[in-house]
């Protein structure tokens, strides 16, 4: 971070006076020094969580644990069953509000993940979504037309490949566990971690063999 | 937004993102506000949430009032639930916070504190 200020509050960052009282820059400092002021909210903690989703909450989190199911039969059936109980022994921050189901590709079967409403995703796991999984577009489009809207994004399936989409929830989030690539035979699971992508656990995209193919 | 000077490194997490988290500064204390808020147990996700849907669903329908319609922007949605969320639980009043914003954006330009 580049802010003189400890405690990263947006001063020196803005030219104050250039926004109007509705802009949104204005409202959210308006809210802010009002809820600090009364006690409801603390400064040094939103530094905290802001600081935490942006470099250390990530889809690194979501690659160790495909990882460690590729690795890992027993590990990876307990995933499919009950990842709530896998990630709180892996003591992944943040998991106890999310009830996470992860979802497996296997041959004839493609998952793809969507939040129809808003914006619902694994945040333990992936960090906070991407653009694109906020926009109206994907969220619409990806229940009509799933298999037009994975192609754009560069996924093309098998015509006989179930599609399967998962509309994520305030109770439900969900994970792809991708297939895991050929040629990959006795790696590491540091070394499998490092192949898997923020998109192929959203499902709109495959984790691609070291081959390349 | 500030870019992390490790990033690109080989100390840099692989987060893989492709995009930084936040592309303003206000989108990034509204998102802690609201995540503080919830810590703070003054009101829950799922309350959070119903107000997020809600402003999602309004900046999808075209208004007619004669002013241009707002791009769409998914962190506004988010300030706009965060907003109702305060006020629903009487945390702030409407009017308190709209004479903040006022005297704000009277401030004169370049003015710090």
């Amino acid at each position: 971070m580049h802010d003189d200020h400890g405690h990263g509050h947006h001063h020196g960052e803005h030219d104050h006076g250039r926004h109007a009282a509705s802009s949104p820059e204005v409202r959210v400092e308006a809210l802010e020094d009002l809820l600090v002021e009364r006690g409801l909210a603390d400064r040094e903690r939103i530094d905290a969580t802001i600081q935490r989703f942006e470099h250390d909450i990530g889809p690194m989190i979501g690659a160790r644990l495909v990882a460690e199911a590729w690795a890992d039969a027993g590990l990876r059936r307990r995933l499919l069953t009950d990842a709530d109980a896998v990630v709180a022994d892996m003591d992944i921050r943040g998991a106890e509000i999310e009830h996470i189901e992860v979802k497996a590709n296997e041959p004839g079967v493609h998952n793809v993940v969507v939040c129809t409403l808003c914006s619902c995703y694994p945040w333990a796991l992936l960090g906070l979504p991407p653009n694109w999984y906020k926009s109206p577009e994907y969220r619409a489009r990806v229940v009509r037309e799933p298999r037009v809207v994975l192609a754009e994004m560069g996924l093309d399936l098998e015509a006989d490949t179930e599609l399967r989409v998962w509309d994520s929830s305030s109770e439900t989030r969900f994970l792809v566990l991708p297939e895991r690539p050929a040629g990959t035979e006795g790696w590491s699971v540091e070394r499998l971690a490092e192949l898997v992508t923020r998109d192929s656990m959203i499902g709109v995209a495959r984790v691609t063999d070291p081959g390349g193919r | 937004m500030s870019i992390d000077l490790l990033e690109g490194t080989p100390a840099a997490p692989p987060r893989d993102n492709g995009e930084l988290v936040f592309s303003e500064p206000w989108q990034a204390r509204a998102f802690g506000l609201a995540a503080d808020l919830v810590e703070g147990d003054h009101f829950t996700w799922d309350e959070f949430r119903e107000h997020l849907i809600e402003a999602i669903a309004a900046a999808g329908t075209p208004v007619d009032d004669g002013e241009a319609p707002e791009p769409w922007d998914y962190y506004r949605c988010w300030l706009t639930a965060l907003e109702c969320a305060v006020g629903d639980r009487g945390l702030l009043g409407g009017e308190a916070v709209a004479d903040r914003a006022a005297t704000y954006a009277s401030r004169p330009a370049g003015h710090d504190h």
